[in-house]
């Protein structure tokens, strides 16, 4: 099926460039060309069709789904519906702010938060074509791991000392509204979401939200897969074999902490992030600080923090932001550890 | 005059959203007062998680979404 794109290349690189099948920029163009049809065709195909069938799936009804789950379940629920629920990145402080005010633990509200940019079904199936589904297992538990240990480390430390106070106050509220009954009310009785009717979603209703959604992920990854694979390509053609394994091998204990460092000013999506995973793991890259530098490229950085300030005392902030760094390091390490036997 | 609130935390699609409210009610020749709230506690006190939002009058009538104009043109009736 994929072979296409390598007749595509092959076409583009030694036919309309002209360029040499031996040489080492031949090979590198159709890498890159190869890499990057399919990626974009991959890409618009599964977004659109994935958007298709999760098009009712609100993050109003989670709320309500983990309003008064109890805690241990509850963590691995909040970080599962996390990798699987769609919202946008700019809506995470409400979002954060309505699973508070219905009385959900900020551990569990966290776990959500934290697995929901490291996880979603459009990487997942990238990871898959790409990489395999070994990986993609791995990754998928790891990533849900990440948002189930942070979680109960952030209940366990009683996070909720350090929310800003409104938010604090709406978590009061919320718990007390859930002792007596279970539905959250609105604090000074505005029209609330509960009263936008929910109706079955007719087909043109879900091709249109999954034709936007389309088009705006897209326009937001794209770059990021040229960058990607102009990075594997440059690797492939010109840094010799096994140059990354020599000198950024697993060898070197700092090079995962290192590669978690180095992924926090970067920032990316997920999904853009997985053609660069691609060409740094076919290159030599060890999985595990592979593995530290992605999900630190994607769920930890600055812009996201400065906005959770709304919500957080800077003393949670700098809390979570070291909980992360650490979590990423321990992840590459082990799985530097373990990878030669799987 | 209608009072017409966007909630949102001020990113691009909450920019459009106000910009198209404004530009269907000047085509319909309905007189609007257009503000965006980006205040977390505000937003949470009208129980919206997914932004942008839109507020007519004190009732939220969308959210989630950059409206349609179709969407938009009912409201202002």
């Amino acid at each position: 099926m994929f072979i296409i794109f390598t007749k595509l290349a092959d076409w583009l690189a030694y036919g309309v460039l002209n360029l040499n099948p031996e040489s080492k920029l031949g090979t590198a163009t159709q890498f890159f060309i190869e890499d990057v049809s399919k990626i974009f065709v991959l890409l618009i195909v599964m977004i659109y069709s994935i958007a298709l069938l999760r098009a009712s799936l609100k993050v109003e009804k989670v709320r309500d789904f983990l309003a008064g789950k109890n805690k241990g379940a509850g963590y691995l629920l909040g970080s599962s519906f996390g990798a699987i629920t769609p919202f946008c990145s700019c809506s995470s402080i409400p979002v954060f702010l309505g699973f508070t005010s219905a009385g959900i633990p900020v551990g569990i509200t966290m776990a959500f938060l934290l697995t929901s940019p490291l996880v979603n079904e459009v990487a997942v199936l990238l990871l898959v074509s790409l990489l395999g589904w070994k990986f993609t297992v791995l990754y998928v538990l790891v990533g849900i791991l990440v948002g189930v240990v942070g979680g109960m480390f952030l209940d366990a430390i009683r996070a909720e000392r350090w929310l800003q106070s409104f938010a604090a106050k709406a978590l009061e509220r919320g718990k007390n509204a859930q002792l007596g009954q279970p539905k959250v009310e609105s604090s000074n009785g505005h029209h609330t979401s509960d009263s936008i009717p929910s109706s079955s979603m007719l087909f043109s209703e879900r091709h249109a939200f999954s034709w936007t959604e389309t088009r705006e992920i897209f326009a937001r990854v794209w770059i990021w897969v040229i960058v990607g694979v102009g990075l594997g390509a440059a690797l492939h053609g010109f840094v010799p074999d096994g140059w990354i394994e020599d000198h950024l091998g697993d060898g070197q204990w700092w090079s995962v902490p290192a590669a978690t460092l180095l992924g926090i000013p970067l920032y990316s999506n997920a999904t853009g992030v997985i053609p660069v995973m691609e060409s740094l793991i076919t290159n030599g890259l060890p999985v595990g600080t592979t593995l530290a530098f992605c999900m630190s490229t994607v769920a930890a950085s600055f812009p996201e923090f400065i906005l959770l300030k709304q919500v957080m005392q800077w003393k949670l902030l700098a809390i979570l932001f070291l909980m992360l760094l650490l979590a990423f390091t321990v992840v590459g390490w082990v799985f530097n550890f373990i990878s030669p036997v799987l | 005059m209608m009072n017409i609130k966007v909630l949102g935390s001020g990113c691009t699609k909450c920019v459009k959203t106000a910009e198209i409210i404004e530009r269907v009610a000047a085509e319909n020749d309905v007189a609007v007062t257009v503000t965006k709230e980006t205040s977390p506690e505000v937003i949470m006190s009208y129980g919206v998680m997914s932004t942008p939002a839109v507020v007519v009058d004190e009732a939220l009538c969308h959210s989630g979404s950059i409206p349609t104009q179709a969407q938009i043109a009912s409201w202002l009736k």
